[in-house]
């Protein structure tokens, strides 16, 4: 116990050494979408200002996802990379699992200070076209805590199945994809005609991380339905994280 | 009888590249070390000596056999770390950390409580000359001093047994001198070391017994100077010369422990090979002067580890 919280301590030590570069990191995709499609866009008259209902819960959901995955992956990759530099702490006196575990305790860290953002940046911008009633703060707070978990679980699961020098590759082949596919910007149901499309998503956790936002924060768009959405990530989590525990476990031993 | 520190039983390694393509490493090896010695496996590059460490550390799989560590199986991965400590071949510094932080941190992994820590990384940033640079990030050391960080990082939870990997390669000559030093200290209070290398001077001359490795095999193991007696013929002396006459080779050869003289011609020169060691050279010389030799120059040549590796495998420890 004393060593994982050691392990989760350097990692932490490490993030508030780079703050600004974090804080940079983690609220530039928020901001930006909600600037353009909150602010920008309704005011030159290109969307209606409901659209911000719509974008709130997508916004939140990717730059969850995104925050969880770059928390796990890019550390990830440093720390396989050419050196090693793992190492040291592989030779703790723990198992290799609990070190997986830290890794994912820190992304989830990760991707609720992200989270955590999302509302103060989304209220300062869009406050006059947003009308968000949540539904039940428990549920919230059930899927922010789920939805963290399943971030970090990706990242864990990609950052161990490519090469540590492909990490940068992944985001333009997987991570934009799972953004743009995750129904962040548009309502799962809004793809009725793209039947196909609609059907291919459900593997990705972001689908169910929207909507399962949608359906507390702004409950009047249509969206699929909490126990879904609970029992998606769920799945998301389990399936993840097995995968990325055999992957780091892979890569740890020779 | 004290209980080994070490003991490997048949232990064996075989590298997977994929479905049809495999390494053997290490084949089968067996030994023991003792409590507070100096261990060093001698082998050249691809031996195997790595492979051995890394099943020793839990960071290697093991195929099959065992390995003990203070009579714990190297399979109960967690106990058997907290007993270990590992400098490995490459800088594995942690390089968002300080030189201070790297061991700090290091210590609070193995619980080893505040107060203590800071006394020991004081200590040991002493010993290892690093005090000055202690606030500094590890990314812009050199060999020599990322090498001393990793033995003073490896020391912070007071192992039993300290793991070296070739931990002088590629250092320069005065940093090798400085790490044996190091390494020596240690050992005078008490630390067990294991430690593989290349450099048969630097087997030599730390380690208390050594056993020599080589595709994935242990050809022999004992202390260094019985190790040099395995070379037939042992020392000798070269006598170089310009020419030779029959009286010079008898006069040799009815000196005392000469044994046989043996004739070697070279286009300029003849060379005389005549067992022994610095004892015999004054009366080698006497013998060529009373025979009116030509002598063009006298080698003493000691029996080095090296010889030993090439009359048990017939190749050079490094090509
Ligand atoms: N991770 C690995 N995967 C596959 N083969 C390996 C691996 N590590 C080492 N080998 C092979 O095993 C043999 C022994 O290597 P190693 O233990 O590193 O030797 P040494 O440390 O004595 O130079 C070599 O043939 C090497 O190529
Ligand atoms: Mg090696």
């Amino acid at each position: 116990m004393k060593t994982f919280a050691a392990l989760l301590q350097r990692d932490i030590t490490v993030l508030i050494r780079d703050l600004p570069e974090f804080v940079v990191r983690i609220a530039m995709q928020p901001f930006l979408f909600v600037f353009v499609f909150g602010y920008v866009l309704p005011n030159a008259g290109q969307v209606q200002p409901s659209y911000a209902n719509l974008l709130l819960p997508g916004i939140l959901a990717a730059s969850m996802m995104m925050a969880g995955v770059q928390g796990t992956a890019i550390p990830l990759s440093q720390d396989f990379g050419a050196i090693k530099e793992i190492e040291d702490r592989l030779m703790a006196p723990i198992r290799i699992s609990m070190v997986v575990l830290e890794k994912i305790v820190m992304g989830t860290l990760q991707s609720w200070i992200a989270g955590g953002l999302v509302f103060p940046i989304a209220w300062i911008i869009m406050r006059n076209n947003l009308s968000v009633h949540v539904q039940s703060f428990i549920t919230l707070f059930v899927l922010l805590f789920l939805v963290g978990i399943a971030s970090a679980a990706t990242g864990i699961t990609l950052g161990t199945s490519i090469s540590p020098f492909k990490i940068p590759l992944m985001f333009a082949t997987i991570i934009i994809p799972m953004i743009f596919l995750g129904a962040a910007y548009y309502p799962w149901h809004a793809l009725g005609n793209v039947a196909w499309l609609q059907k291919v998503i459900l593997i990705n956790p972001m689908v169910y991380a929207a909507e399962g936002f949608r359906s507390v924060l702004t409950p009047k768009v249509e969206h699929i339905r909490q126990l879904y959405v609970i029992l998606g990530l769920l799945a998301a989590i389990t399936v993840l994280s097995g995968i990325g525990l055999r992957g780091f476990v892979k890569r740890a031993y020779s | 009888m004290e209980k080994p520190v070490i003991q490997i039983e048949s232990l064996t390694k075989v590298y997977s590249l994929d479905s049809h393509r495999r390494v053997d490493a290490v084949k089968g090896i067996s030994f023991s070390v003792k409590q507070g010695e100096i261990f060093g496996l001698l082998g050249p590059n691809g031996a195997g000596k790595t492979t051995t460490i890394g099943m020793l550390t839990t960071r290697v799989r093991v195929t099959s056999g065992d390995g003990f560590i203070a009579g714990i199986s190297i399979r109960d991965e967690v106990a058997v770390k907290r007993l270990i400590a590992v400098v490995p071949q490459q800088n594995n510094l942690d390089r968002s950390l300080t030189v201070r932080e790297n061991l700090i941190f290091h210590a609070k992994y193995f619980g080893v409580p505040k107060q203590e820590r800071e006394q020991k990384a004081d200590e040991l940033l002493e010993m290892m000359g690093l005090k000055q640079r202690q606030d500094d990030y590890v990314r812009a050391f050199s060999g020599g001093m990322a090498q001393r960080l990793m033995i003073a990082r490896s020391l912070m939870h007071e192992p039993k047994i300290l793991f070296l990997d070739e931990a002088t390669t590629g250092l320069d000559p005065q940093s090798r001198r400085l790490l044996w030093d190091k390494v020596n200290e240690l050992n005078a209070g008490g630390q067990t070391i294991f430690l593989t290398t290349h450099y048969m001077d630097e087997a030599d001359e730390l380690c208390h017994c050594i056993a020599i490795m080589d595709h994935g095999k242990i050809l022999a193991m004992d202390t260094p100077g019985n190790l040099k007696k395995m070379v037939p013929g042992g020392n000798r002396i070269e006598l170089e010369l310009k020419d030779v006459s029959d009286a010079l080779i008898d006069g040799l050869q009815k000196l005392d422990r000469a044994g046989e003289v043996n004739r070697r011609d070279e286009p300029d020169k003849v060379v005389l090979s005549i067992h022994g060691d610095q004892t015999m050279m004054a009366g080698i010389m006497r013998v060529a002067q009373q025979a009116q030799a030509d002598v063009l120059g006298v080698k003493l040549h000691q029996v080095t580890l090296e010889d030993l590796f090439i009359h048990l495998t017939g190749r050079r420890l490094r090509d």
